[in-house]
């Protein structure tokens, strides 16, 4: 439908286009979305668990996690309140690498991820394997600052940027495809941003 | 609870009814959608303009009319001058047109009547929006369920919904409206003339006949930030503070 009077749209330069997902527009800075306050997680106090369902299979502390394989990753990211963002460079630990240092393989399709807050986010876990996403420690080369997630955030480029649980702690496996936090009020289960998945009622 | 959008299209076309200037950077819009819904104060809609070419922009909007208002849609959209969407309400959209939207949408910066109170409600600009639906719905519900609202505004003649808020007020049912001005004195003896810090949100929390049950921040993300560590530096617990951030 088009909009009487709407013609002078803020258009991305063409060679960009095929970069920006429908919907989104192209963003310069990075604006802060979440649910609450902002934690302020000290890396003392910090840990990341993975678990199988209930049951934790490892946790590291800060310093045993910042000793994992470090990747570097240089994204376009993609919030579902409509903002694309291009090139964004974070630096992390590899899921790949996690599950490495713990010696396993994945045992469940599905992955929650549970943040400091008590807030979580579903993935599949083939979406978090193979290179595809990280427990990012660095953005621009800095420490990640608390409003973006710091210390540890999960980075899961090729999804509506939710799903980049920010204040990240732990995985956990889970058996069946579990809804979390935004989930369960309203947002999509996948959240692919070039399907436009960003809420419950998309397909 | 909400209507299910259609399952071919969860865009609606929803007519303009009403055009109303609320200050002079603010207008309330009033839309009647073709498929109407239920919807729960707090919550928002998605907007949708499309050029002839085909190009599409998108934007949030909290609705400020409570769910039990009978009339339509109210979105109250601020002028920014330099933005896409908003200047394109105030400068080219008028009463008859038609503008896709889809909703409602939001499942947790939101107030019913049931989740009880006291409520504490803190809002910078149209950040006001959502909480006004929350301020709507309890006087529409004529429940006495204890509510503050801060409002931080940067002039009095930016104070959106002003005359309606001051009404309430002084109605003494329970709502205590605290208005804060970053630029200009303070017109009312109770309220203040600077940005909200910890001390203003101990003293709120002190209107309150409890401590509160939930609180409830909204405005552009500079203001929730600063709100809410606020709100945490007068003792009130991290785990019941609700944020919704309007970006920039
Ligand atoms: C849940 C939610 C509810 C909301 N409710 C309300 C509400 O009730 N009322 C309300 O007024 N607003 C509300 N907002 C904000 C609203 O969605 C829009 O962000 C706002 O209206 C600005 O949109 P715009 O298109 O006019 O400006 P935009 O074009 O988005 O620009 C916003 C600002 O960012 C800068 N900017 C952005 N992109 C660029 C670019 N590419 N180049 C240069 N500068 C740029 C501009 O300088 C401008 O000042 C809400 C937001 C959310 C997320």
């Amino acid at each position: 439908m088009i909009t009487r009077g709407f013609f002078s749209g803020r258009r991305p330069p063409s060679d960009t286009d095929a970069r920006i997902p429908p919907g989104q527009y192209l963003e310069q800075g990075f604006p802060v979305l979440s649910a609450g306050p902002t934690p302020r997680v000290r890396t003392e106090d910090w840990s990341f668990t993975l678990k199988h369902g209930p049951k934790p299979i490892k946790k590291w502390n800060w310093a045993e996690f910042n000793a994992l394989p470090q990747s570097k990753m240089t994204r376009d990211i993609h919030c579902v309140t409509a903002w694309t963002k291009f090139n964004t460079p974070w630096q992390g630990v590899m899921i790949d690498d996690i599950l490495a240092d713990a010696g396993i393989e994945p045992p469940t399709a599905y992955t929650l991820a549970l943040s400091f807050d008590g807030y979580s986010t579903n993935v599949p876990t083939k979406d978090l394997v193979t290179g595809k996403a990280m427990v990012a420690l660095l953005y621009e080369g800095k420490p990640i600052t608390p409003d973006h997630g710091g210390p540890a955030r999960l980075l899961v480029p090729h999804l509506y940027f939710w799903k980049s649980a920010k204040w990240v702690n732990g995985l956990q496996f889970t058996e069946r495809d579990e809804p979390g936090f935004w989930e369960l009020r309203g947002y999509h289960m996948y959240g692919d941003p070039w399907r436009e998945q960003r809420y419950s009622s998309d397909r | 609870m909400s209507a299910e959008p259609s399952p071919q299209s969860p865009w609606q076309a929803a007519t303009i009814t009403r055009i109303e200037k609320r200050t002079p950077r603010v207008t309330s819009f009033w839309f009647q959608p073709s498929r109407p819904f239920a919807h729960l104060a707090g919550q928002h809609v998605d907007i949708r303009l499309t050029a002839p070419d085909g190009y599409q922009a998108r934007r949030s909007y909290s609705i400020a009319s409570a769910p039990e208002a009978g009339g339509g849609v109210e979105l109250a959209i601020e002028r920014l001058d330099d933005g896409e969407v908003s200047p394109f309400f105030h400068d080219v959209a008028a009463v008859g047109d038609e503008i896709e939207l889809r909703g409602p949408l939001g499942g947790h910066f939101i107030w019913e009547e049931s989740d009880g109170g006291p409520i504490l409600l803190v809002g910078g600009g149209s950040g006001v929006v959502p909480l006004m639906a929350m301020v709507r719905h309890r006087t529409l519900r004529n429940t006495a369920v204890p509510v503050a609202l801060v409002f931080s505004a940067r002039v009095w003649d930016e104070v959106i919904f002003r005359d309606e808020l001051i009404g309430l007020d002084d109605r003494r049912d329970g709502f205590d409206l605290v208005l804060t001005l970053t630029r200009e004195p303070a017109r009312r003896p109770s309220d203040y003339s600077r940005r909200v810090d910890a001390r203003m949100m101990a003293q709120a929390v002190e209107r309150l006949p409890k401590t509160p049950r939930l609180a409830y921040v909204c405005g552009s993300n500079a203001f929730v930030s600063a709100a809410a560590d606020a709100l945490i530096g007068a003792g009130v617990p991290a785990g019941i503070i609700r944020t919704e951030r309007y970006g920039v």
